[in-house]
């Protein structure tokens, strides 16, 4: 049996009091050893910020295991449930305190954090990822990386930028026109939409 | 014999209702989901990518996707009529459905979070401009778990139709906004739940981007009376199907 799917539509303007929470940036909380500061700011084609957009994050721990415990919701303050939800502000900025992800076993692709992207103006989510420049020989080996060209590939690239109670790294989003981020169609197949293929399924 | 009727004026809402009209004309969509870029709908020229997405298989991680539990929840979040010290004015609704993957299995205890205007057609949100009223006793947001069955309910108002600045007398048809998780970070879905024979749908380009008709559908509710509570609600039935690999990853921690 194959159902069709439903539909997506847009995000809309008002979904500050249905999707953000409290904490929803802070994977870890304040002053754990070895936090990141991953920040950016949404663009979109004429290059102004986004400050209505809503970013999602996904990731394995720094051990690269994948949380299987609940509680992505309701923080305790202890538990790594790798999951951050954060809204852009005035200035289409966003902010998330994480851990760097490790390497998941049997995985072909380098650590990265899964990123969805919606916003008023977008009808249907997009998939992006973010990597690190530190894991060298990974970040050559990727499927993803590896077929695209360099200017592209340096679009999913978290660029170190500084100090902000643990190491900063900018991911900065550009919905449309130059440095567009690369946006990924994980469902796959539609021949006449997409341009580019990575081939090597992981699973 | 009566007089001929005056000419009437060409209006913005006509350009932007046969813009529509020419779009749904195009190839069909795959899955139905609309195109980013879909003219009629303004805000989509600068914020729709203009390369096309790049088709790349889901890695290990984005085939599991983030947990939620009791914890997360409270009972009360799935009734958004007890969200204050007093009731909200409006059709009180019940709202419920399955939440499935493409091969028709129930997506279990996952998260289903909704938003949505107030009666009078307006969101408890600071940018929302319409000078309808807000009501002190709705908020207008709601969680719940999915059941072993893949089932969610929610009691709510039935939100009132709103206008909006896409063109002259833009409105949206009456709509609860849905987030959806599924067992994969690949069947993540946002979409908006419809409620049957709203005369604004062909007028409203958000609706009207999905341009297949039988994909249409899938964002209407069904009245069910079955789901009505007698003496206190009316009923609604809304399934989801998420799309994507909905595979049930290995256990990673196992791999």
């Amino acid at each position: 049996m194959t159902l069709d799917p439903s539909p997506s539509q847009t995000v809309g303007p008002f979904f500050a009091f249905g999707l953000p929470f409290d904490g929803g940036g802070d994977v870890v909380p304040p002053g754990t050893a070895g936090a990141i500061s991953l920040h950016g700011t949404v663009r979109d084609g004429a290059g102004s910020p986004v400050p209505d957009a809503l970013l999602e994050f996904w990731q394995a721990g720094p051990d690269g295991r994948i949380p299987v415990r609940a509680g992505s919701l309701a923080r305790d303050g202890r538990s790594f449930t790798g999951f951050a939800r954060v809204p852009t502000d005035r200035a289409g900025d966003y902010v998330v305190r994480t851990l760097r992800p490790g390497p998941i076993t049997g995985s072909p692709e380098a650590p990265h954090l899964a990123v969805t992207v919606f916003a008023r103006g977008l009808l249907h989510h997009l998939f992006t990822r973010v990597y690190f420049p530190n894991h060298t020989e990974a970040n050559a080996a990727d499927p993803l990386l590896s077929a695209l060209p360099e200017t592209r590939a340096a679009t999913l690239m978290a660029v170190p930028d500084g100090w902000f109670g643990g190491p900063g790294y900018r991911f900065d989003i550009r919905l449309q026109g130059p440095g567009e981020t690369v946006f990924l169609d994980l469902v796959g197949g539609d021949a006449a939409e997409s341009g580019a293929t990575v081939d090597g399924a992981s699973s | 014999m009566s007089p001929a009727a005056p000419e009437r004026r060409r209006t913005e809402q006509d350009e932007v209702t046969d813009a529509i009209r020419e779009a749904s004309a195009v190839d069909p969509q795959r899955g139905g989901h609309p195109d980013r870029a879909f003219a009629p709908y303004r805000s989509t020229s600068l914020r729709a990518p203009s390369q096309p997405l790049v088709v790349a298989p889901p890695s290990l991680l984005e085939l599991t996707a983030p947990v939620f539990g009791a914890k997360d929840v409270r009972p009360s979040d799935a009734d958004l009529t007890l969200h204050s010290t007093g009731e909200p004015l409006g059709e009180r609704i019940v709202v419920t459905g399955r939440v499935l993957d493409r091969d028709g299995r129930p997506v279990r205890n996952q998260l289903v979070e909704v938003w949505q205007a107030n009666a009078s057609g307006r969101y408890a949100h600071d940018g929302d401009r319409h000078p309808a009223p807000l009501d002190p006793h709705f908020t207008g947001g709601g969680r719940c778990l999915t059941d072993d069955d893949g089932r969610y309910r929610f009691v709510t108002i039935k939100p009132g139709a709103y206008p909006w600045r896409n063109h002259h007398n833009a409105w949206r048809p009456a709509h609860i906004h849905f987030s959806l998780f599924g067992t994969a970070f690949t069947q993540r879905l946002v979409t908006q739940m419809y409620f049957p024979g709203d005369q604004l749908f062909a007028l409203d380009p958000i609706f009207s981007s999905v341009t297949d008709e039988k994909a249409q559908q899938r964002l209407v509710a069904r009245y069910d009376h079955d789901t009505t509570v007698a003496e206190w609600a009316l009923g609604y039935q809304w399934d989801i199907v998420l799309d994507g690999p909905g595979a049930t990853p290995p256990d990673p921690d196992e791999v």
